[in-house]
């Protein structure tokens, strides 16, 4: 054969413009976060990377956050994205340990939204916030051109008050914790993928947000907690690998340990896809001392959103910042950010 | 999951790999043809499991790692176009031309999409009878039925704005290529089990005759995977170089007869390039003359497009199994996923990709 010409192209190491994967969650997310807002916002607070920020004001350790949804379709099995917004902001304040108690909502809407649409979601959220104990205090409307928008874009606001004693953050996570998920993943974005691009699936995926602050108090009642985070975008892997970078931990994970729904798993083998880069709106996945470990999961398994918990790995002193997983037949492999959006594979 | 589950048990793994050490007593090397298999391989970490004798390299059946860059060129340049709805199964989209990739395109106001099938292209034509709809076709034999089909299918509806931007390869000439390779190393083959669901196992044959090397059609399952490896390790030991068919629950010997007349009915066999390669004369498909209206190449202007390439990575030497990702100075460091300097670390599918995504960890022997 002749000898191969060396062929190569050059690569894209630096973007012009915004495209789809800065939204990814996974490395250009972290990339933009890093080179551009870091430097600008710089404080104390933002540079924990945390979920939110605890600012201490007057005598209360006040949790404050912020989150914008951008879904498409807004209705889903399972969900809309008035319910998200809620969920999606009551989790970020949970995440730390805090009760959530107030939310401003900011709705950008698309010239041609049907009026009718747009009350569902409105009472959708309001029964959501209801049922997770919030109230939406202040909120903002802004209409733009039709093509300036998809539809609808909601952004709420929360905040929170962190119980006395209680301390969370992804840096905080030990080796020898025990990592407890809360949950099956991928539910949430293979329901609203599948709806999306229309796939005729045998049965239908419903996604599973909820609140999970409940979930959080019940474990708290149980045990110590050292990190928490809601595995959304960029799903359960790059949670894992944030854990680790803040806290500078290695993490190992053993992949049978992992509950996935069956359809999810279907749908995600089908297209080539991995359940562990999936999004979830409500679960969680904890890094708790191992001496309450078993308490925690206990407590739980007690509850509606944590029924299905499971302890699924530790925290070690080896590899830091590096999530290994064990997979099913004994071998390893590294998790790590995802570089882009999954896409589906060719074959 | 029944039918999954079964092909992913640790114990039956073990004994896999526990038969695989009984069977061999010298080094061997293997190539595993499909960059499903390689992604498999590394994602569940198989061969940490194997004995040090055995030596899986990575071959050249990952379709985006093998398409030129000038066809991804031409590809970009037909998708920059006004008016075209450019269409491409999902990891196209970030393997990077000379000028930016199709994520850029689509930034910069282009309309690109992923399909999941050519045929949801033809609904597309249907929806914009304006607009030309463009199909990236590239791929293996496992995709042509289906690209096939969508042209037959266009021509029966009547539609005149959809056509197809052909690069199909084919596996066995790639396979002799490698063998007639004065360099080569590769002493048994995991055959290309989804290629040989379209086409059976037949023209593989008189390669294992012609080449005295064995050859094992195998899945892409970790049991299929092992399975495969150690029929193909037995064939070594034994000295015989057969066609084995681990993956019978999807092959058999003529393959998928009406698939392979539709290929038959839309496309021809002609010389293409292999990127990194380079020209492996009759390697591959175009559309017959009977179909040239829905030939993209010839309704958009595009054949002054020409890529030089530079002269950095070892992507070619890495698909022909002359050497591993870890071999390359640039891998991990200068080249990574999201600066991928040659195609390999682009798809999923890559070796460097799945090395570097799955199995930076372990440590750098060559095995």
């Amino acid at each position: 054969m002749q000898d191969f010409a060396f062929s190569c192209p050059l690569p894209i190491t630096a973007r012009e413009t915004i495209v789809l994967g800065h939204g990814s969650g996974g490395r250009l997310t972290a990339q933009l976060v890093h080179d551009l807002f870091l430097p600008a916002f710089d404080n104390e607070f933002l540079r924990k990377l945390d979920d939110q920020a605890i600012l201490n004001l007057g005598s209360a350790r006040v949790a404050f956050t912020t989150d914008s949804f951008v879904v498409t379709p807004l209705f889903f099995p399972g969900g809309d994205i008035g319910k998200l917004a809620v969920h999606g902001t009551v989790n970020d304040l949970a995440m730390s340990g805090a009760r959530p108690l107030y939310l401003s909502a900011a709705f950008i809407m698309e010239e041609g939204l049907p009026l009718d649409e747009l009350s569902r979601i409105i009472a959708s959220m309001a029964e959501a916030a209801k049922a997770a104990g919030v109230t939406i205090v202040t909120g903002d409307t802004k209409v733009v051109n039709k093509g300036s928008a998809d539809k609808l874009f909601i952004t709420t606001t929360g905040i929170g008050l962190v119980p006395d004693g209680v301390s969370i953050s992804a840096s905080n996570a030990q080796p020898g914790d025990k990592v407890i998920l809360s949950g099956t993943i991928g539910d949430h974005g293979m329901a609203v993928f599948s709806r999306r691009e229309n796939l005729e699936l045998e049965s239908t995926i419903e996604s599973d947000t909820a609140s999970l602050h409940l979930l959080v108090q019940a474990m708290l009642a149980a045990g110590e907690i050292h990190s928490l985070r809601d595995p959304t975008r960029g799903g359960l892997a790059t949670s894992l690998c944030e854990i680790a970078g803040s806290a500078g931990i290695g993490v190992e994970i053993q992949a049978r340990r992992i509950p996935v729904r069956q359809e999810v798993q279907a749908a995600c083998e089908i297209l080539g896809m991995d359940p562990l880069f999936v999004a979830n709106e409500g679960k969680l996945v904890a890094f708790v001392a191992p001496a309450a470990a078993d308490a925690i999961l206990a407590a739980m398994r007690g509850t509606t959103e944590g029924r299905d918990a499971a302890i699924i790995g530790e925290a070690v002193s080896a590899h830091p910042g590096m999530v290994l997983l064990k997979t099913e037949i004994g071998g390893s492999r590294i998790l790590d950010l995802p570089f882009n959006e999954q896409l589906p594979r060719i074959c | 999951m029944k039918y999954l589950d079964e092909y992913r048990d640790q114990r039956l793994a073990a004994t896999l790999v526990d038969e695989i050490r009984r069977t061999v007593t010298r080094p061997w090397t293997l190539m595993e043809v499909c960059g499903g298999q390689t992604h498999s391989i590394v994602k569940y970490g198989l061969d940490e499991l194997l004995p040090v004798q055995v030596e899986l390299v990575h071959g050249p059946g990952c379709p985006v790692c093998v398409t030129p860059l000038e066809m991804i060129d031409r590809a970009h340049a037909i998708a920059r176009r006004p008016g075209v709805i450019f269409c491409s199964f999902g990891d196209m989209l970030r393997v990077p031309g000379s000028h930016g990739d199709l994520y850029q395109i689509k930034a910069d106001g282009g309309d690109v999409r992923i399909v999941y099938s050519p045929l949801d292209c033809l609904k597309l034509a249907r929806a914009h009878p304006q607009r030309p709809v463009v199909f990236f076709a590239i791929g293996f034999e496992t995709t042509a039925p289906a690209n096939a089909m969508s042209v037959w299918q266009a021509r029966a509806q009547g539609l005149s704005n959809f056509s197809l931007l052909v690069s199909h390869v084919l596996v066995p000439p790639a396979i002799a290529a490698i063998l007639e390779s004065p360099r080569n190393r590769v002493q048994a083959f995991l055959g290309p089990g989804h290629v040989c669901a379209v086409m059976g196992w037949s023209e593989y044959e008189p390669l294992a005759e012609r080449y005295r090397v064995p050859m094992v059609i195998t899945g892409f399952e970790p049991i299929d995977l092992l399975e495969g490896i150690l029929m193909a390790v037995r064939q070594c030991e034994q000295g015989r170089a057969t066609v084995e068919n681990q993956y019978a629950r999807a092959v058999t010997r003529e393959g998928n007869v009406e698939a392979r007349k539709m290929i038959g009915r839309v496309f021809e066999v002609c010389d293409r390039a292999w990127r990194g390669i380079g020209v492996i004369p009759l390697s591959g498909y175009r559309l017959r003359p009977e179909f040239h209206a829905y030939d993209a190449e010839r309704i958009f202007d595009i054949q002054n497009v020409h890529a030089t390439e530079p002269e950095i990575c070892i992507s070619g030497q890495v698909l022909q199994g002359h050497k591993k990702p870890h071999d390359c100075p640039a891998f991990g460091t200068q080249c990574t996923p999201q600066t991928p300097l040659g195609a390999t670390m682009v798809s999923a599918e890559g070796a460097c990709a799945a090395y570097y995504n799955y199995g930076r960890h372990l440590a750098q022997v060559s095995r």
